[in-house]
């Protein structure tokens, strides 16, 4: 873009003016990488036909720190993140928009690898980018890079998932381990040294979806990715939907011995970390080990559990059983998970 | 070898339970002093399973908690001054003072880090030549012997950015003024398990001698705390009060002398001011004047303003023991840990943010 | 945790006191400025706040919970034998 060698330039504040920088970022990086028919347009709205069914609509912004971390980086959670959250209502991703909101002075390199991993997670999952907006704000406005990603999908008219159809005897399934992510992104802040194999669990998850709707019909009746606020949080928030409560077996939740052991060593629950990678379904009793052993048999459900049961009771409350036969109540996540004192 | 994963064993844990039930013969009330002790109490479901005439209240040993309204206030004034960088434990940073929290000091551009380690905060005056580090110390014997290294490792590497407000405390003394209130009729103590680590558990024997209280020092797995409250309730059955250790794998009778001997080197006793226990002479440490270089209250002429503990907050009588959270009229109403009123509601070892997560009804 | 290695030496307090401790695959460092006993590689260490407190082998552990196994299988002699200040 300029004589400068690559790993050298920045982004500046012209870069979003929508003048001859923002075209030079468009053609020379943006297309370069997310090229389509419909994005290669660069009309002012993406127009996408039209197919059976309901529109899922949904949106995310992306402002994790550090951008880059073991297992993923900031591009790669924000196309993951929408399509999941499509994913949770039954609906087949179409297509997403892409924000950038750029802090003056980002390394263009560090731009370049966050598009070029956008990239290579819309064509893993096969939904592309069809829209977006790049703007720049003066240094210390925003930190780095900030991502907005919107996503349509459509709902087979057969399908209807939501957290208030959970009913009393439905099995709760978790599709792996906990915590993977949040634990990760914590450790790797400044000021918490922890070294290991943490890595984040960011991936997509319908086309699991599809599996598990499409083998077992009208057996699941509600899905949920534990993101911020974790399993705990998911769980209550979906007792709180269906008016039940939600009983959960603590030997049964799958954690992987390092993020317990990184749990321990911080004072955390991975009850309460974010899971960028996992569902949980609430299903019918009867096909629920079918639907485990289905799971357990797909790499992103390898380590898939039983984890409870949803009862009557006092509505919205969720309460697990202790590996030593006593119980107490899991509450909602109440602001950030910091480490404690002791 | 994981040494805890035998500590929560089924096989191991069940008899345990059974035992429990046979020991508790009159009706018993315990302190657990320590807020890790509230928390694995709570988690491991424990409060659950406890036999009819088993009562459990909670001790003054929460250090966020028993942090002064006043010091949370000079907190936050601190954090309000320019190329001042303030350096915190994490518990500290939603505790209510009486005009917000160091939260809201950090949304008005307050230079707020959160650390693990006191040490941490060394790095960060390394890094921020321009600013004075101050970290914020609270915590109790097993914290300081860590905050007297970092002071005198700022000390050996001239380290000049860097500076400790003290509230650090010390726990048997409140202990004794506790012990002293007729109301309160305590029968036996679940000592800390880390803080005996420091002070050893011979450190317990005064409150045998002069209150007869049954006293075990105890680790902080299911099996730890079991065993625990099964000696106390033996003890206090066969009206035999002693020290009884049973956390051997990490606490001696005399403790860690080279600690101590470090806090020593730092430290000397000073009054304290304790939320809800009001001031208790000698019960808190201020830092030495060979050292004042490093004493943030010196060195920035910090003053303790004059405060009074929120309106209808009963933490004073919580951290005493003498009542429970759900007898608080603001608790879980007007005192939830989204908008915490009192202390004990906000850090994560509060009694009342230990009954509002893990079950008011347990 | 248990110790994997130990830099500086416990009479030079010029030197950096420091040990890589592990738990599970999490390895993190810790100082060993007032740690009890100065550890060997193999110890385990009790930490807070980023300092070892305590160091231990691991017999006393296992010491530990065979005095619990005891109680559990409720031998009365032995359980009114306290073993306190040892």
């Amino acid at each position: 873009m300029t004589n400068e060698p690559v790993s050298d330039q920045v982004i500046l504040l012209d870069h979003g003016s929508g003048g001859l920088a923002s075209q030079q970022l468009i053609g020379e990086l943006f297309l370069k990488y997310l090229d389509n028919p419909i994005l290669r347009g660069l009309e002012d709205s993406a127009v996408v036909d039209n197919r059976p069914g309901r529109l899922a609509f949904t949106t995310d912004s992306y402002v994790v720190d550090p951008i880059f971390f073991p297992g993923g980086d900031i591009g790669k959670l924000a196309v993951h993140g929408t399509i999941n959250d499509l994913a949770m209502r039954g609906a087949e991703p179409i297509c997403l928009s892409l924000g950038l909101i750029l802090e003056e002075g980002l390394p263009l390199t560090d731009l370049e690898t966050i598009i070029s991993s956008i990239s290579e997670a819309c064509k893993q999952s096969g939904v592309p980018i069809v829209t977006g907006d790049t703007k720049v704000v003066p240094r210390g406005k925003a930190d780095k890079i900030f991502i907005n990603t919107s996503g349509v999908g459509i709902v087979p008219e057969t399908i209807s998932l939501s957290s208030r159809q959970a009913a009393v005897g439905d099995k709760v399934i978790l599709s792996g381990t906990m915590g993977d992510h949040g634990i990760t992104i914590m450790t790797r802040r400044a000021g918490i040294a922890l070294q290991g194999n943490l890595q984040s669990d960011t991936m997509p998850l319908h086309r699991l979806v599809a599996r598990l709707l499409a083998e077992f019909p009208g057996s699941v009746h509600t899905l949920r990715d534990p993101t911020r606020g974790g399993v705990a949080t998911s769980l209550n928030e979906i007792a709180a939907a269906s008016g039940l409560s939600i009983q959960l077996d603590e030997k049964s939740l799958p954690v992987r011995p390092e993020v317990r052991a990184a749990c321990e060593i911080l004072g955390l629950e991975a009850l309460y970390l974010a899971n960028e990678g996992k569902l949980l379904a609430v299903v019918a009793p009867e096909p629920a080990p079918a639907l485990l052993s289905l799971l357990k048999a797909t790499p992103e459900g390898q380590d898939a559990a039983i984890i409870g049961t949803v009862v009557a009771g006092t509505a919205g409350r969720v309460v697990i059983n202790t590996p030593i036969g006593g119980s107490r109540v899991v509450s909602p996540l109440h602001g950030e998970p910091l480490p404690r004192i002791c | 070898m994981r040494h805890v994963d035998e500590y929560r064993d089924q096989a191991l844990i069940e008899p345990l339970i059974a035992e429990l039930h046979r020991s508790v013969q009159k009706p018993v009330r315990l302190m657990e002093v320590c807020g890790t002790h509230t928390m694995a109490i709570f988690r491991s479901g424990i409060r659950s399973i406890l036999p009819a005439g088993m009562e459990i209240v909670s001790g003054p040993g929460c250090p966020v908690c028993v942090t002064s309204a006043a010091h949370m206030d000079a907190f936050i004034d601190l954090a309000d001054r320019d190329a001042v960088r303030l350096a915190i434990f994490g518990d500290l940073f939603r505790v209510p003072g009486s005009r917000g929290s160091l939260a809201h000091a950090s949304s008005r551009g307050a230079k707020i880090d959160v650390v693990y380690s006191s040490m941490d905060a060394l790095d960060i005056a390394r890094n921020h030549p321009d600013d004075l580090v101050v970290f914020l110390g609270v915590g109790f014997e097993t914290t300081t012997p860590g905050i007297a290294a970092t002071i005198l490792a700022a000390h050996r590497q001239r380290i000049d950015n860097f500076c400790v407000f003290s509230t650090h405390k010390v726990i048997p003394g409140p202990l004794d003024v506790l012990m002293q209130d007729p109301e309160l009729r305590i029968n036996g103590l679940l000592c800390p398990g880390h803080v005996s680590a420091i002070i050893g558990a011979g450190a317990y024997q005064p409150f045998v001698d002069r209150y007869r209280l049954a006293c075990v020092v105890a680790g902080f797995e299911p099996a730890d705390l079991l065993n625990g409250l099964i000696r106390l309730a033996r003890q206090i059955a066969q009206d035999r009060p002693a020290v009884d250790n049973i956390y051997t794998r990490v606490v001696s009778w005399e403790g860690n002398r080279r600690a101590r001997e470090l806090v020593d080197t730092v430290f000397e006793p000073a009054d304290m001011e304790w939320r809800g226990l009001g001031p208790i002479p000698g019960s808190g440490l201020k830092i030495k004047q060979a050292y004042h270089h490093y004493d943030a209250e010196q060195r920035l002429e910090i003053v303790i303003p004059d405060v009074p503990e929120a309106k209808g907050c009963i933490c004073g009588q919580i951290l005493k023991g003498q009542t429970t959270p759900p007898r608080c009229p603001l608790f879980g109403k007007r005192c939830t840990p989204a908008h915490p009123i009192g202390p004990c509601m906000v850090s994560s070892e509060g009694t009342c943010a230990a009954f509002f997560k893990y079950g008011a009804d347990t | 945790m248990r110790v994997e290695q130990v830099e500086g030496s416990p009479d030079d307090f010029t030197s950096e006191q420091l040990a890589t401790v592990n738990m599970d695959g999490i390895s993190r460092k810790v100082r060993l400025d007032v740690v009890d006993r100065w550890p060997e590689v193999g110890d385990y260490v009790i930490v807070h706040a980023g300092f070892a407190i305590h160091s231990l082998v691991e017999e006393e552990a296992k010491r530990n919970i065979e005095l619990i196994r005891e109680l559990a299988s409720h031998m009365p002699e032995e359980l009114l034998r306290s073993d306190n200040g040892s």
